[in-house]
């Protein structure tokens, strides 16, 4: 059996470490901003500018709002589960990053490490695709445990909109393991070196994807679960300061990881077009690790852009509209994608 | 039977079904509206300035020979808030009634500038001062300290209710 070293134990740790609090935190609080900031431009205001330079500082304003707000508990609440939940959320949202390839490897001394927390992980595929759908837990129980009927409808929403949509999600993505030929997520993104990316291949693949993410993070225009018109809140009805606030954070988080699967996926991941090349670096060089660092976060920031502005441009879906989106309409396209790629590849080999 | 059908399969063409031009189209626009300039208002440091038509705080007319008002209590009849409070008071002047005391309060008010319009004496008019912040309810009632306004400062009103009335005084 394989032991692993302490040394590795102790690299994974500081990973995990640095991903917490130089990637998930700092990306949440970047996207509240650039939310706030967006929004505010496509409605022809200035937004937040008041707290800090820019209002830069905006978000440690939220934060610190929340943490002083007071945590109400409703009293006909399931105090266990109503704790849990947020947690429930927050946990599953930050786990998905530990297979995100942020880059190959970067040799230093002899070693060689990897931009990644589990970089070697053969099903890495199937574990996002487990996680994103444990994620509806935390939501449905929160819904479940406030004793609220708005909040249950917001969580049996979410629950129904994640049946609908995890199946086609997961069934986009099998034209893009049939070309890349693993379930590891680095070695999918190797495949698509030499601007060999998958959204060339697999566009409609892309699509599905893209549609199921934002209905798989509760984004607009798929934000039934708290549609506030009909719901008050929806799930978080019935959550105020941190807990609320914990909420927030893992919706953020599951934008960033959504961001990131979308990029890794179809749009090459870490890889860096020609640049490489041009300057003549090589695997395991520190630039190559920083330049692929730096091209993953700017395709991320593209895709976190089009989240942001898709929900301040579209209105939101009808139930009905959803449910025949999904079942209806995307399911039969995923499965007439694999059914296209499988004749493609068939016939070219 | 008269039944019409409205199904958003037949109202919707089959571009409109597919939903993603129609996507692509609203999503143009949202992001030709983010260059687009900014309305906002930069308030404390940019401020409004009214024009005469505007209605803020009422405030009582001061000219070169004193207070306009003869205390009639017109304005205090027709306020619909109950907002102004009058007591005559009698002098030996050529213009003999002046008001006592005169408060009008800022709680009540609405603003609605009927006080003006019945005034006979025009005496009372509608400010541009729209900054009504009190710190506490007895702040709100004001008196005539805070009501006289030197005419200087209300040329802007006079003006405009000179060249909008509907009758003369």
């Amino acid at each position: 059996m394989y032991a692993p070293l302490i040394e590795e134990t102790l690299i994974a740790a500081i990973k995990v470490v640095i991903l917490l609090f130089g990637v998930v935190l700092p990306g949440a609080s970047a996207c509240v901003y650039f939310e706030r900031k967006i929004s505010a431009w496509i409605q022809q205001r200035i937004g937040p500018n008041r707290v800090g330079p820019l209002g830069l500082l905006q978000p440690i304003a939220d934060v610190v709002k929340l943490l002083l707000k007071e945590d109400i508990v409703p009293a006909a609440a399931d105090k266990k589960f109503h704790f849990l939940a947020p947690l429930i959320s927050i946990t599953i949202a930050v786990a998905v990053f530990a297979v995100i390839p942020f880059g190959n490897y970067v040799l230093i001394g002899n070693t060689y490490t990897y931009l990644s927390i589990a970089p070697h992980l053969n099903v890495s595929v199937l574990y996002v695709l487990a996680l994103t759908s444990i994620g509806v837990y935390g939501i449905t129980l929160a819904g479940w445990s406030s004793n609220n009927k708005y909040s249950l409808l917001g969580g049996l929403r979410s629950a129904s909109q994640m049946i609908s949509y995890e199946l086609s999600m997961g069934l986009s993505l099998i034209g893009v393991l049939m070309i890349g030929g693993s379930l590891n997520l680095n070695e999918l993104v190797i495949a698509q070196s030499g601007l060999k990316w998958n959204v060339f291949y697999q566009p409609l693949g892309f699509l599905i994807f893209m549609i199921a993410s934002y209905a798989e993070t509760n984004r607009s225009p798929f934000d039934l679960p708290e549609a506030e018109p009909e719901l008050v809140g929806g799930y978080h009805t019935e959550y105020s300061g941190m807990k609320f606030g914990i909420f927030f954070l893992a919706e953020y988080a599951n934008m960033i990881a959504a961001s990131a699967m979308m990029v890794t996926f179809f749009f090459g991941g870490w890889q860096v077009p020609f640049l490489p090349e041009i300057l003549g670096l090589h695997d395991g060089d520190l630039l190559l690790g920083l330049l692929q660092l730096g091209a993953f976060t700017a395709k991320v920031a593209v895709f976190l852009f089009i989240f942001i502005w898709v929900r301040w441009s579209l209105p939101r879906f009808r139930y009905d509209q959803l449910m025949n989106l999904g079942w209806k309409v995307l399911l039969p396209l995923a499965l007439l994608n694999i059914a296209v790629t499988g004749t493609v590849m068939f016939f070219l080999k | 039977m008269n039944v019409t059908e409205n199904i958003e399969s037949q109202r919707l063409s089959f571009w409109e079904k597919i939903y993603l031009p129609e996507i692509v189209k609203g999503m143009a626009l949202t992001l030709k509206q983010m260059f687009e300039p900014k309305m906002t208002r930069q308030y404390p440091e940019e401020r409004f300035e009214p024009t005469g038509s505007y209605r803020g705080r009422p405030v009582l007319v001061l000219d070169e020979s004193g207070e306009r008002c003869v205390a009639c209590g017109l304005c205090s009849r027709v306020c619909p808030a109950i907002a102004i409070e009058v007591q005559a008071a009698e002098t030996e002047r050529e213009k003999e009634r002046f008001p006592v005391k005169f408060e009008i309060n800022m709680l009540r008010c609405i603003l609605c500038g009927f006080c003006e319009e019945v005034c006979p004496e025009e005496a009372i008019v509608m400010s541009k001062d729209y900054e009504m912040v009190f710190e506490n309810r007895e702040d709100g009632i004001l008196g005539k300290d805070k009501l006289l306004v030197p005419i200087a400062q209300l040329q802007d009103r006079l003006e405009y209710l000179r060249s909008h009335q509907y009758y003369e005084h």
